[in-house]
């Protein structure tokens, strides 16, 4: 029963047994995928040394594809983001974006450029 | 699922301006709000570790190098723990989305069971957290050591085989102090030697093959020779470059020269706010710092998710005919994962 002393929303979010069971199918496939990319990552990185070559470059590359794969797929399945509305994806998403991407790429850079002044003329 | 997510919304449900904003409950736009800034937030302590790691003046620790312990079986097992850990939240994650199913279905009894998986694995998390944070800094049997030239040195396993530190078998007091005796044999029994050596090194009491005790006296050390010592040098000093390597009897020569004419605070073990034996000053404090900001969420999930299955058990969203709380709490606990694997990737794997 409802109460009405209390605002409570969508609550006709429901489904039955048998999407459930469709659901259920997809959420195992997903843990399969998040499990064999994890896996992969573990094996790499007790394999290739840090070494500062071209193989490891493109290692970590992989690392934060693969990184980036998984945390797709933890949003949008496991936080069901793929099935809420589109605005609402896009807002919570997009202003994730705006942020993020020219903070990382600008504090990358910098660290890179405070790292050459240390060397250059030492710490103060 | 789609069609049902977006389904209409009966109109005496509607928000106070008439409509429902994205077509979602209130608590569950909140709760995305609140997500967005806390990852954000996550985001920004994730940038300046980048930012720290490209001005890094010296080598940064390496994942498989500094994680390589396991509880009951020491070190030797790169990454271990850590994937462990990693799949240990994955699973929660999995078992959480499906109470959030089970919810969908108004399955109670369902809900129940994956719910209380979720706060266990949660919980065995927390505790696995709280196991690497003190192998953390307990830090190596080694340490790390300052060499003649000024150059910082990490022990790792040589070209031949497992890197074993040689056991020290007793002291055999040549001198006598307050407590021990001339001619006393000190083992395990009498006081823990690792851990007396380990502050006789860092207090620069080690003099050639004796070791001042606290209490006064002078003891010879029965120590086993160290076996496939490679020292690689982190930061560089007047003679080595940085990621050189030496190896055999000279590493152990200039490893044990370092400290062992009396010379204190050559050797860093472990890590804390002001030390780290495994690379810069910032590594640590951006470790404890940011899995300690994660393991600070996950232990809130953790309680969140109990007072809600509490109200399971006790047949609240029975009654409010949802389970909408669920779904709530689920989004948080998603999230921590999701900053969970952002965090291995960039403090264990790259």
């Amino acid at each position: 029963m409802l109460r009405d002393d209390i605002y409570e929303y969508a609550v006709d979010h429901k489904h039955g047994e048998t999407e459930g069971k469709k659901i259920r199918k997809k959420i195992y496939l997903v843990t399969i995928i998040l499990s064999v990319i994890t896996t992969v990552e573990v094996i790499l990185g007790m394999y290739i040394k840090n070494d500062g070559s071209l193989t490891w470059q493109s290692i970590k590359t992989l690392f934060i594809l693969l990184t980036v794969v998984k945390a797709g797929y933890i949003v949008m399945v496991f936080m069901h983001m793929n099935d809420e509305h589109r605005h609402l994806r896009k807002l919570i998403l997009f202003s994730y974006y705006l942020f993020i991407l020219d903070l990382t790429i600008l504090l990358l850079h910098e660290g890179w450029v405070y790292g050459h002044v240390l060397q250059t003329y030492g710490a103060y | 699922m789609a069609e049902l997510a977006t389904s209409k919304i009966d109109t005496s449900e509607n928000w106070n301006g008439g409509v429902s904003p994205f077509k979602v409950g209130y608590g569950k736009i909140m709760m995305w709000f609140f997500l967005l800034s806390d990852a954000l937030t996550f985001g920004g302590f994730l940038v300046s570790l980048g930012f720290m790691r490209y001005s890094a003046q010296e080598a940064w620790p390496i994942g498989e190098e500094t994680f390589n312990g396991l509880p009951f079986l020491g070190s030797g097992h790169p990454l271990f723990y850590v994937a462990f850990m990693t799949f240990l939240l994955i699973l929660s994650s999995v078992t959480m989305v499906l109470a959030v199913e089970a919810g969908h279905r108004m399955d109670r009894k369902g809900v129940t069971k994956w719910l209380f998986a979720t706060i266990i694995g949660g919980m065995i998390f927390v505790g696995s957290q709280a196991w690497e944070w003190s192998h953390f800094i307990h830090g190596t049997e080694f340490g790390r050591v300052e060499l003649a030239d000024g150059s910082l040195a990490n022990v790792v396993e040589g070209p031949n085989g497992k890197l074993v530190f040689g056991e020290i078998k007793s002291f055999q007091v040549t001198e006598a102090g307050s407590e021990y005796k001339a001619g006393q044999l000190l083992t395990e029994k009498d006081l823990d030697l690792a851990h007396t050596w380990e502050h006789a090194v860092v207090a620069g009491h080690i003099h050639g093959n004796s070791i001042h005790l606290s209490d006064g006296s002078i003891a010879t050390i029965n120590k086993e020779k160290d076996q496939n010592v490679r020292l690689v040098i982190k930061k560089e000093g007047g003679k080595y470059e940085r990621g050189q390597v030496i190896d055999g009897e000279d590493a152990i020569k200039q490893y044990y020269g370092a400290f062992n004419d009396g010379t204190p605070t050559k050797v860093t073990y472990g890590a804390n706010m002001k030390t780290n034996e495994y690379g810069p000053k910032v590594y640590a404090n951006l470790f404890f710092f940011i899995t300690g900001f994660h393991g600070f969420h996950v232990s809130i999930g953790i309680i969140l998710n109990i007072i809600i299955f509490i109200n399971v058990l006790k047949g609240t969203y029975e009654k409010r005919n949802h389970y909408e709380m669920i779904e709530k709490s689920g989004l948080y606990w998603h999230f921590v994962d999701l900053v969970w694997v952002f965090v291995f990737t960039f403090f264990y794997l790259i």
